[in-house]
């Protein structure tokens, strides 16, 4: 990778790490833990479905959250606080700015999603007492959530190249919810008709589709993922997550920074 | 060939939502800053002088015109790394410390690997912050965060600097560091274009300077020749704080401090003053011509109105 974005993005991780946004962990673990003592207690044969849902439900969300509200201030706080001005007036592309804070957040969400995944298996480990064969269809799932952040992350950077944090917050949370009922929505525009058909089906092809993105629930359950679908959700979060990204140089390459 | 040649550039930018109305930032500019110069752009608050700093660092985009630095177009990363810039009271990240920030933008600039710990650890020392080097920005005073702010503008030794406003929020002290920085990094034959509106320090520094008003340039010239009119009038200076009556009347101004009186009298009644000196025995330390100062001609090029509140001499 450019040495430049490499800069940017290590920079990116750094602050990520020391604003303690890692402490969402803390979070999570207790969490974690408090949900493992409680599932142990209170159900009989489910423990492993709870914790697997819960856990994974509870990475998928902290994670979201992470990326929205750093993602949307990834641009703005640069402006406003001015240091944009001390980087961009070095041989440094505006392009490769928005590419480097891409891949800072994206290492940072890893980062942390390494860390939960391991707080889920932990749980899981403490209520079943053992792994199962079919546990190994958990590291798709969570495959998939990183896949989820990359869409998310590089949609708070499209939003955040031309519009205000608290605008940006709305587009890229109201983009979130409706993506994860995309598989409802072309349920919908199959039964609809004329223009209701189209329109549904063009905002279908238009917004994220985390329901495909989302095995959570199959793999509580055992089942495994056809190598098919990992490999077409990978595509579609690179192409999906590339197309955001050059959404926001295009439009960043023309800002005026007042 | 010119160190910056700017040629037509202007800037209007366009406000409200609903109904677009325009805003002429900076009117069509041309000058031409030599390589080897310290170049003032002079002008009171909103003139328009950062803007065309941020033009020339290519964060926003001309109207109409085009910019050259060192015969580059400003886009070109090739010239970026061969400038340094000083945002007006910059404000850096605060999580990183002095060394880490110097370090990040050393590699953003292209500084070797191998060069850049002791590039950054000669800068450090060049600005006084040696001793701060593994402190949070975030604990700096102001005066720390400019030094800083110098030191990232200078750390992959640029041919041109551009300051804006680089004495801003700096004690007497400071600025004075500040100018002697400036004196030097000259004398390493680097070029300097910085904007104020504190003139003092332009009239010490600036082999030229240029007046902005407005959007508009008002002047531009050798500090030399824009004070060396002379205005008709002669200052006269002498020991004791005893002033003559007849000499009062003569005089435009009269001020007694410290033990010595300043007078100022036409240029034809300045024989008949000497005369009322000598008579009173008054022992006469000085007589000059009143010369024109970059202030007053700075209030002249500019409004009265509007000079007088942006101007702090």
């Amino acid at each position: 990778m450019n040495s430049r974005i490499t800069s940017i993005a290590s920079n990116t991780f750094r602050e990520a790490i020391r604003d303690r946004v890692l402490y969402n962990l803390i979070a999570f673990a207790v969490l974690m833990c408090g949900s493992a003592i409680l599932v142990g207690q209170v159900s009989v044969g489910i423990e492993r479905l709870v914790v697997i849902n819960l856990g994974l439900t509870a990475v998928s969300l902290f994670g979201t959250v992470i990326a929205i509200f750093i993602g949307i201030g990834l641009v703005s706080k640069e402006i406003d606080k001015r240091t944009l001005y001390t980087v961009l007036s070095r041989p440094v592309q505006r392009w490769q700015f928005i590419v480097g804070k891409f891949f800072g957040l994206v290492g940072t969400l890893v980062v942390n999603t390494f860390f939960m995944a391991i707080g889920v298996f932990a749980a899981l480990l403490w209520v079943s007492k053992h792994f199962q064969a079919a546990d190994g269809w958990l590291f798709v799932a969570v495959y998939f959530i990183v896949l989820q952040f990359l869409i998310i992350t590089a949609l708070a950077l499209l939003f955040s190249s031309f519009s205000s944090p608290l605008l940006s917050a709305v587009f890229a949370f109201s983009l979130f919810i409706i993506g994860c009922f995309a598989d409802d929505l072309r349920g919908f525009a199959g039964g609809a008709q004329g223009i209701v058909h189209w329109l549904a089906t063009s905002v279908f092809y238009l917004v994220p589709n985390f329901s495909s993105l989302n095995v959570i629930s199959s793999v509580a359950h055992g089942q495994p993922v056809a190598s098919a679908i990992v490999l077409a959700n990978t595509m579609y979060a690179l192409v999906y997550s590339a197309m955001a990204l050059c959404g926001a140089v295009l439009i960043f390459e023309r800002r005026n920074l007042k | 060939m010119a160190a910056i040649e700017i040629l037509g550039l202007s800037k209007t930018y366009h406000v409200g939502f609903w109904r677009k109305r325009q805003t002429c930032a900076l009117q069509p500019l041309n000058l031409t800053i030599e390589d080897g110069e310290i170049f003032g752009f002079l002008g009171p608050n909103g003139a328009g002088k950062t803007t065309t700093l941020k033009l020339l660092m290519g964060l926003v985009f001309p109207t109409a015109g085009s910019a050259r630095i060192l015969g580059m177009e400003v886009d070109d990363p090739r010239m970026k790394a061969r400038i340094g810039f000083l945002p007006e009271q910059p404000y850096f990240y605060d999580y990183l410390t002095a060394l880490e920030l110097l370090e990040y933008y050393a590699d953003l600039s292209g500084v070797d690997a191998r060069d850049r710990k002791r590039k950054v650890d000669e800068v450090l020392s060049k600005v006084g912050l040696a001793s701060a080097a593994s402190t949070q920005l975030r604990k700096f005073s102001k005066g720390m965060l400019q030094r800083v702010g110098i030191a990232q503008a200078i750390i992959h030794d640029p041919q041109i600097l551009f300051f804006d406003e680089p004495m801003s929020g700096l004690d007497p002290i400071g600025r004075r560091e500040v100018r002697d920085l400036m004196e030097e990094l000259k004398q390493q034959g680097k070029t300097i274009f910085f904007s104020t509106h504190i003139l003092s320090d332009a009239e010490s520094l600036c082999d030229r300077v240029a007046i902005i008003h407005r959007g508009e340039l008002r002047g531009v010239g050798a500090v030399a020749d824009l004070t060396s009119s002379v205005e008709g009038k002669t200052e006269v200076v002498w020991a004791g704080e005893s002033v003559p009556a007849s000499l009062k009347n003569l005089a435009s101004e009269c001020h007694s401090t410290g033990g010595t009186t300043r007078a100022i009298v036409p240029e034809g009644t300045l024989d008949t003053a000497i005369d009322i000196l000598r008579r009173e025995r008054l022992h006469i330390i000085s007589v000059a011509p009143v010369r024109t100062s970059l202030e007053e001609y700075f209030v002249r090029s500019t409004k009265p109105s509007e000079a007088a509140a942006g101007v702090r001499a």
